[in-house]
This record gives C-alpha cells, structure tokens and sequence, in this order.
C-alpha cells in the first residue's frame, strides 16, 4: 500500500503539472474544482490518471466534483479502493 | 406564449452583463462583396466608408473572383438553386461527388465526404466513429467546433498542453490500454498563426497506433509549396487519417466544408454522422464555385506564392514600425496590445483612417494577450499593405507604443 503522504504528493504533482498556470499556488487543500482550476470535463482525466496509476478502479458515481475538490480529498478517495 | 417579463428578465440581465464587460458583439454591414477594399457602415446607420480589409479569411483573394462567378452562375444555370433533400434522399448531384473525388486528390488521402460546414463536419466526425470504448486527445488550444464535436461523442476525452509533444506522449501512454486512440489538432491555429508540429505528431501516433486528426480550415489552399496544407508542408501527405477543412476561407470562402481521409472513415461518417445525414448538403452554385477554385489552384500556385510574399512584407513593415507580433509564417499575424481597451481604441482608430481589423481580448484569448489579428491576402496588393501600415505606424504612434517591449506595453496600459 502507498504511504499516503507519498500519494498526496504525487496527485499535486500531477495536478500542478496539468492544470496550473506559473503563478497558482496549489496545496494539499486549494479548491480545484469548485476554485476553477479544473472543470469537470478535465476531471475524466484525472479520474483515469488515478486508476492507471495506482491499479484501480472508481466507479462513475463516487467520482464527483466534491469528492475531487482537492488534493487531500482525492487521496482518501484513492485509498478506499487500494 | 410562456414568455413573460421574468423569462424576460432573464435574458436581458445577461445581455446587460455582457455589454456591461465590454463584450457586446456588433457586426458591421459590409455594401460591396469580399475583397481588399471593401464599404463598411459601421456604426448602424452612418455613412458607408471605404476601407481595405485585413481581417478576413479571404487568403488567396478568391471570395469574389470572376472565374469563380462565372463558374458559379454556370452552376446556377445548369443544377439550380436547392436540392430541397438531405444527401441519401434525392440531395445528391454528379458536382457534389466530382467535388468530393477533387478534394480526396487535393488533400491526397483515400476519400472525401462534404458537410454543409466545417463545423458540421466536426459536429458529426467524432460520433460517428468512436464509442466510450475510445479515447480522444486534443490539443488545448483546437478550435471551437472540434470541443463541441468531440463532446457529443461518447469516447473519452483527455487534453494536452498546446503543442506540447512529451505531454502528448505522456496522454498516449496513459491511455495506451484504449480500443482507439484519436489525436487531434488545427493545422494553423487560428488566434496565434503558429503551425501544429505535424511530422512528430505524425511520428507519436505511429509509435503508439492512434489515429491523428487535423482541422485545415486556415491552411488548406495555401501552406505547403502547393496549398495542400500544413502535412504537405510536413512532407507528410497521405499519412493523416482524418483532414477536416471549410470552403469558408480560403477556398472560395463562400460555405462548406468536409471530412477527408481513410475510406473506412468517410464511409462511417455517410452512414452515421447526424450533421450529413439530418441537414442539406452544400448548394449547387457553392459547389460549382468550389470546384472552379480547385481548378485554378491545380493549374498555379501564383496566388499562394503571392500571399507568402505579401505575409512576409506585411510582417516586415510591421516589425520595422516597432510593433509585437507573435512569431510564425502563416498569413495570420497577431500584432500583440496586451491590454483589451488598447486593443478596442486601436481598431477603432485604424477603422477611421481606412483598415478594417478587429481587436481579440479575453475569452476569446487568454487575460493579458489582447491584439489586433491581421490577415493577409493574395487580393492585397503592395499599396494596399503599405497604406495599412502607414494607419499601423499613425496609431500606434498616438498611443507610444511603437517600440515598446510588452513589460512597457503593459506599464503604460495595464494586463
Ligand atoms: C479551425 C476551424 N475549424 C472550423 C471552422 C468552421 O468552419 P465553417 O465556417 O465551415 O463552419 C472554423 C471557422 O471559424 C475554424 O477556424
């Protein structure tokens, strides 16, 4: 099982390197989706990268944008479905 | 009749709001037909004024030639003026299948399919060939109809940062477990004029199988040694599955467009896409006048060649008088303002010494990239490109500008 400090880190990274411009600053906390950072087509792909990478699957109605609305959240959710 | 002052209401509260931002859009009536110089009345009701135009899609200056009249009232004579059907019912004439064989030979792929627009074309290529099964990665920047194409399809969708190739390979990967993989792009992007790298996106989809399309519509007739468009200037003919492109620009700029590519591909889009099987194909006089314009792009590239020479003299003159412009080689060439209200008084005052060009601000380009985009066309002569810039060097002088570096820019008017 991933140490889930690691994930978290590895999420961020991946959301800063997709969605963020020069300037955001984005933490374990920042509002991704309800912030504007991510709309909720872009979180198809984010749903994906999280299932390729940690070998799992989330079914359609628990990926929500609330569920997704930041990194923290993200990687409780990952971590159900280890 | 349901509409009552509160549905009302709701409307003109959003178009209080978009005037209030600034972003009202207003047409102005043009009196004459496309050209270089063209009559504008602008504001509503003024008198009209002759302005030379250099804002329009009219690359190789064919909007109002007189072969392509000529052919076009020939068409009119000979095959009327409505089809009165969609294609597959009685919608069909010999000019539209000659058109489509003379656009599979233009294009260099296998086969072509006409839709009534390109925006159709896009509308109706995604649904019609994938499944939730696929996986679409376009580049962030694609042009409107393709966002609005590929989300009425049910494949995946996933982006990459604009023409940014390790991010693409890194999309590929991600999804290399897809039934299909489907990338796509513009040829030319429309806002900036820069060229979509398409030999290594060539390259990554041969490596990875995916299948690569490409939007043409602000190259097909003009980029590449003979107009075939951007993989001619790749030396990638014949290696990209889906082409889609318009008769609205270059190409006589009347209306149209098509789906061009592999066989099995067209083939799926007569069965199955909605935008050709549920609306009326292109109109005769428009196809005898497309197929006219084929005619003189395959007899010379004279026209093409001009444009290359009038977009390289028009960059020149402009980067001479000091202004920015987004680097490139396509006949659009974005003169960069930053701020949106500079770029709103500059087009006004162009408009009052004689250039018709148009400001771009936010959304329709990111906060802080305001411009004027330029477009030039084989219908413009020297004169013409010179007495622009000299309306160019005018304002820009009156606003200090010329020279400025874009930290000036934005010191002096704001992001
Ligand atoms: C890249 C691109 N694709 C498609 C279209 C739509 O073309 P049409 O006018 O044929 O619908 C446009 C026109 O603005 C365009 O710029």
């Amino acid at each position: 099982m991933p140490d889930l400090h690691e994930m978290k880190e590895t999420i961020l990274k991946y959301v800063i390197n997709e969605y963020a411009e020069e300037d955001d600053d984005v933490t374990f906390d920042t509002p991704l989706i309800s912030g504007g950072l991510v709309d909720s087509f872009s979180m198809v792909s984010l749903k994906r990268f999280l299932e390729v990478k940690y070998k799992i699957s989330i079914p359609d109605d628990k990926a929500t944008p609330e569920v997704f609305d930041n990194v923290n959240k993200i990687a409780a959710l990952v971590k159900d479905y280890l | 009749m349901g509409y009552s002052n509160k549905t009302k209401k709701i409307y003109t509260d959003q178009l209080d709001a978009i005037a209030a931002a600034g972003l009202f859009k207003q047409e102005r009536f043009i009196h004459s037909s496309q050209a270089a110089d063209i009559e504008v009345e602008f504001p509503a009701g003024a008198e009209t004024k002759k302005v030379i135009n250099i804002c329009a899609n009219n690359y190789l200056g064919l909007s109002s030639h007189p072969d392509v009249i000529k052919a076009a009232h020939e068409g009119l004579d000979t095959r009327g003026y409505g089809m009165s059907s969609v294609r597959f019912i009685c919608g069909t004439q010999d000019i539209h299948r000659e058109l489509e064989a003379k656009m599979t030979a233009f294009l260099g792929t296998e086969d072509t399919i006409l839709f009534p627009s390109c925006m159709d074309a896009n509308a109706g290529v995604f649904e019609a060939i994938l499944t939730q099964d696929d996986v679409i990665i376009s580049d962030r920047l694609v042009h409107a109809s393709l966002v609005d194409g590929i989300r009425l399809c049910s494949a995946m969708h996933d982006t990459f940062k604009h023409s940014n190739m390790e991010h693409l390979e890194e999309k590929l990967q991600l999804h290399a477990d897809k039934r299909i993989k489907l990338v796509v792009n513009d040829g030319i992007y429309s806002m900036d004029g820069d060229m979509a790298k398409v030999n290594e996106l060539v390259a990554l989809c041969e490596k990875y199988d995916a299948m690569l399309l490409i939007d043409e519509s602000h190259s097909s007739g003009f980029i590449g040694k003979t107009g075939r468009g951007t993989h001619e200037h790749h030396g990638m003919m014949g290696k990209i599955d889906i082409i889609t492109t318009t008769f609205g620009k270059a190409l006589g700029g009347a209306s149209g467009g098509c789906v061009s590519g592999r066989k099995e591909i067209v083939q799926m889009c007569r069965q199955k896409a909605r935008p050709y099987l549920f609306s009326n194909t292109i109109a005769p006089v428009v196809v005898a006048g497309v197929l006219k314009v084929l005619d003189i792009l395959n007899e010379s590239t004279e026209r093409r060649d001009k444009l290359e020479r009038n977009a390289a003299y028009w960059r020149k003159g402009l980067t001479e008088a000091g202004f920015i412009l987004k680097e490139g080689d396509s006949p659009i060439v974005p003169v960069m303002l930053f701020n949106a209200k500079l770029a709103q008084d500059v087009s006004r005052d162009l408009f009052a010494e004689g250039v018709y060009a148009v400001g771009f601000f936010f959304p329709v380009v990111p906060n802080g990239q305001a411009r004027i985009r330029t477009q030039i066309s084989a219908g413009h002569e020297i004169h013409h490109l010179d007495k622009a810039l000299d309306a160019f060097r005018k304002v820009g002088a009156k606003y200090g500008i010329l020279g400025l570096s874009k930290q000036e820019i934005i010191d002096k008017y704001g992001q």
